[in-house]
């Protein structure tokens, strides 16, 4: 990955290895979010926001505090908190500067603070060893296949409100058989990079 | 009554398969019941030793900010944890890989913290992180178990196959769409001997 292309950084992070349908990153977002397109894709915004932010916050402090110090035991403890701190700043940033798009995004942001896919992000850049470019766009990447992947699932998931399923697969069982097609579909992009 | 706290996560409130949360490595790393048993014991490790820490530490952790101090004590926890595997099971340390890290975003354990150890005795809290987590092992015991069973037709522990039936692999299932549909049917299941049991 390292020596990568950064075409083929995009289309790995959105196809073949699709965060949501074949890392399993971002699932409780994934499964709670998805109930309606309009909430999938407020979700899906926010998440490439903060996302990449985060990649280049974590980027930055990996390099300049953690390896340069010889801390990088403090990985977890400092990654966590630079994306719970990241999505305080942001929120009151955009409350300020652009309350549109807060209010767009408005309770979607405390709730990535456990998004594990953020901070999974974080640790492949370092596992990667990408240089800033490479970070940046492998993030947005990732959490454009997380858009792709939640919007997907929630237009699928709409559509199911009007069948007649069986009593016990009501709920969280139908969704992950949907989830399961989907994931089916997407292997499909194996091999592809 | 001290003992209800420890064997309720078991499987009235099972965290995996009653209350739904914390799913990612449910799906993830069971592709072998190593692995689920590995996943399994990490996080009842992380979790009781956090519930603990927790309501020792609840008298002085002022309550706006208890979130971020929660998340630093599972962080460490989860550093600690994630060092002793690399340094004594490498093999498993390879196989689980990100998904170590991870448990720090597991909202199993930042909601134990919050909802049972922050308002409960240290002894109560640490019963209850063993039962969640053991609990959490079971779920990924099963799911496991089963993809394992039926994805390479055997389950193997420590490089030695304890068993082997004569069924056809079924590779789909040790890929990621067979996680999806085993924690589907396992589910299914569940609910329908549930919903059995509140008609009778």
């Amino acid at each position: 990955m390292e020596n990568a292309g950064l075409l083929t950084i995009i289309v790995s992070a959105i196809l073949v290895n699709n965060f949501v349908l074949s890392r399993f990153l971002g699932i409780c977002p994934f499964l709670g979010m998805s109930k309606k397109v309009e909430t999938a894709a407020g979700m899906g915004m926010a998440v490439v926001f903060v996302m990449t932010m985060a990649g280049i916050f974590t980027w930055f402090a990996n390099k300049y505090l953690l390896v340069r110090f010889h801390m990088e035991y403090l990985q977890i403890v400092m990654y966590i908190l630079i994306i719970a701190a990241l999505v305080q700043f942001v929120e009151v940033v955009l409350k300020k500067m652009l309350p549109s798009l807060y209010s767009a995004l408005g309770i979607f942001l405390p709730l990535i603070t456990t998004n594990c896919a953020v901070l999974g992000v974080a640790l492949l850049n370092d596992q990667y060893n990408f240089g800033l470019l490479k970070t940046i766009v492998h993030s947005a990447a990732v959490a454009v296949g997380f858009t792709l992947a939640i919007v997907l699932f929630a237009s699928i998931r709409e559509k199911l409100e009007a069948n007649d399923v069986p009593k016990a697969f009501q709920g969280f069982p139908i969704a992950l058989i949907i989830a399961s097609l989907l994931s089916f579909a997407f292997l499909g992009f194996t091999g592809m990079v | 009554m001290r003992l209800s706290i420890l064997t309720r996560g078991l499987i009235k409130d099972n965290p995996t398969l009653v209350q739904l949360v914390g799913m990612c490595p449910v799906l993830a790393i069971t592709t072998t019941l190593e692995n689920g048993i590995g996943m399994g014991l990490a996080v009842v490790v992380v979790l009781a030793l956090s519930n603990l820490l927790v309501s020792l530490s609840r008298s002085f952790t002022p309550e706006r900010i208890r979130i971020p101090i929660f998340v630093v004590i599972i962080a460490t926890f989860v550093t600690i944890v994630g060092l002793v595997i690399e340094a004594y099971v490498p093999s498993l340390h390879k196989s689980l890989g990100i998904f170590i890290p991870l448990i720090v975003v597991n909202c199993l354990i930042l909601a134990r913290a919050e909802a049972f150890a922050f308002s409960h005795g240290p002894i109560d809290s640490l019963l209850d992180g063993i039962g969640m987590g053991l609990g959490f092992t079971i779920a990924l015991m099963i799911i496991s178990a089963i993809r394992e069973i039926l994805g390479t037709g055997a389950i193997a522990f420590g490089g030695t196959v304890l068993f082997q039936l004569p069924i056809p692999q079924t590779i789909s299932m040790i890929l990621p769409p067979g996680a999806f549909l085993v924690l589907a049917l396992v589910l299914a299941v569940k609910n329908a001997i549930s919903n059995r049991k509140e008609e009778a």
